[in-house]
């Protein structure tokens, strides 16, 4: 038995999310009395490897093959289902985002797997066993119980703290054999921005709607996000207006995202701009009307013009900056 | 080529759910009943992709998993412009079980493309896109934005962190399709609203699985504490509340 993590590396480097992923694994397998193991596909240096034990992992399964560059679902699916059985593992623990959520269902059907998807802590209970995850966009919570041997969890960004344990991992390299001809999705082109803070890894996040007014009035977010190493975002009549690019919306059809801090700067709370950024720790609202419903999701606001008032907001973040 | 595009019946985005039957079941009195955000603008996509006659697609169907009641979301996406349904007669117990039926569905009734919405907004499972794919045991791509078709093959766009990739894979293959895939819904006209009248849903009976998982129990979140309100004159009390109260920056 044991709890297997899928972790995910960029250009070598693990992110805050696959450690908390490990963090996750290794309470639950506490739980469950066994260990958690981490799988690592990609080349990643023995130095970066060994902070996945740092986390708790007590084994680090590492594979470095030339065909597992581009992201096959099916074969990557395949792949990690024949180390689940190897391994005889009981959990599989994979994050809630784009690639998470690629390969969590079709490891859930080919190993007959109950998946609990987005969970957002530990599960309520162990047997039988019931995860907690946010349903109907944030508008309600739910228990859900997985009934088969096996279970997959993809947990939610940012809803699991990091926990330090110091296991002395083991790194077991292990080379596997990925036929030319089974990988069929073929990459064409890359486009990848880089050196900007992502808002899906974003702590803090400085987001801009309608009541920004024109599209010449972002300096002000803009220099407000820097200040705050913040990612900036809006809501999606800004998008659709073409006022900010497309991947800065957030909301439900947007990005959905779950910052320390999130700014919500002239943007009135629409349930499906809520439904992306509910999940906040804490919220801050400006917007000149009293009533709109952002103020009922904010911890702290503000009722004012939002191009009157960020000026001096950046006043105090750059006073604050200096001390 | 021939497109499916698999649909949910969920209720209207704005509706302020309520649960009954000791907080176990949706309360559905006054739930409005739509197309999944996501699946509707799959739809739109695949009804776009059709238009180019180049792109030689000659069908778009839609599949659903549900009772009769689902009946006018169907229907809806038959005036939006799809050629026919395929309904599977049961309660959806689960993601597993939906994809179960619906890859019974497309073995009996083979398509190029499989486009499904990246979530459905009740359940926010991302899962029945990927469980599909592998029940059919072909490949699938998610995180789709944009999905074009030159010379016969599909050009797809896949968002990666920071980014996005462009790929080709053969058909068959599931999309699984988000924001960007088509710019605003279609809505249906007139003309397409009459004549999804007569447009045929196919309706068979579910084949025995098993569900894995079950909802058993719902909450409605905790209210956030009211909101503290802050001198617009001076924003620099924010600051210091963001600071030594909610010690945050």
């Amino acid at each position: 038995m044991s709890v297997l993590v899928f972790t995910e590396n960029w250009d070598g480097k693990f992110k805050k999310l696959s450690f908390e992923l490990i963090s996750y694994a290794t309470k639950l397998a506490e739980m469950l009395n066994t260990k958690s193991i981490a799988l690592s596909i990609g080349e990643v240096e023995k130095s970066e490897l060994e902070k996945l034990g740092k986390y708790g992992a007590h084994k680090i399964i590492s594979i470095i093959n030339k065909n597992l560059d581009i992201l096959d679902n099916q074969v990557y699916s395949q792949l990690i289902a024949d180390i689940a059985q190897k391994e005889e593992v009981t959990v599989i623990v994979l994050a809630n985002n784009n690639v998470g959520k690629a390969l969590a269902p079709r490891l859930s059907v080919r190993l007959k797997a109950g998946l609990g998807a987005g969970v957002t802590k530990l599960p309520v209970n162990i047997d039988p066993f019931v995860v907690y995850k946010k349903v109907y966009s944030g508008n309600a919570f739910a228990e859900v119980r997985i009934k088969s041997e096996i279970k997959i969890l993809t947990i939610a960004q940012n809803s699991f703290d990091l926990i330090e344990t110091y296991n002395h991992a083991e790194i077991v390299n292990t080379e596997v054999f990925v036929a030319d001809g089974q990988v069929k999705t073929q990459m064409l082109e890359v486009q990848k921005q880089t050196g900007k803070i992502l808002l899906t890894d974003a702590e803090i996040v400085v987001s801009g709607g309608r009541g920004m007014k024109t599209p010449d009035n972002w300096g002000p977010l803009i220099e407000m996000a820097s200040l705050l190493g913040a990612a900036t975002a809006c809501s999606r009549p800004v998008s659709d207006e073409g006022w900010r690019p497309h991947e800065e919306h957030t909301g439900q059809t947007g990005k959905i995202i779950s910052p320390n801090l999130y700014f919500a700067i002239g943007i009135s709370g629409a349930t499906q701009h809520l439904a992306g950024v509910s999940s906040s720790k804490v919220i801050v609202a400006i917007n000149t009307d009293k009533d709109a419903p952002i103020f009922e999701a904010a911890n702290y606001g503000i009722v004012g013009d939002a191009i009157k008032v960020l000026p001096k907001l950046v006043d105090a973040i750059k006073e604050l900056k200096g001390k | 080529m021939k497109i499916l595009v698999c649909i949910s019946n969920v209720p209207d985005t704005t509706t302020k759910v309520k649960f009954i039957d000791n907080s176990r079941t949706l309360d559905t009195v006054g739930v409005q009943w739509v197309i999944n955000p996501w699946d509707e603008l799959a739809l739109t996509r695949a009804l776009e992709l059709k238009d180019d006659p180049a792109n030689g697609i000659q069908q778009v169907a839609v599949a659903h998993v549900g009772l009769v009641s689902a009946e006018p979301t169907i229907r809806k996406a038959l005036a939006i412009g799809a050629d026919e349904a395929f309904r599977v007669n049961s309660y959806a117990k689960d993601a597993f079980f939906v994809a179960a039926q619906l890859s019974e569905v497309i073995k009996t009734n083979p398509f190029d493309i499989i486009l499904c919405g990246i979530e459905s907004s009740d359940y926010n499972g991302s899962s029945v896109g990927g469980m599909l794919s592998e029940f059919l045991g072909i490949n699938s791509v998610s995180a789709v934005s944009s999905i074009k078709i030159e010379n016969g093959k599909s050009l797809i766009h896949r968002e990666i962190d920071g980014g996005k990739e462009i790929l080709t894979i053969p058909s068959p293959y599931v999309a699984i399709v988000q924001k960007g895939i088509a710019k605003e819904p279609r809505i249906a006209a007139m003309r397409g609203i009459m004549m999804a009248r007569t447009k045929p849903i196919k309706v068979s009976e579910p084949v025995d699985i098993d569900s894995l998982t079950e909802v058993i129990h719902f909450e409605l979140p905790k209210p956030r504490t009211a909101c503290k309100f802050v001198d617009p004159e001076n924003p620099k009390q924010l600051i210091e509340l963001l600071q030594n109260e909610a010690k945050i920056i």
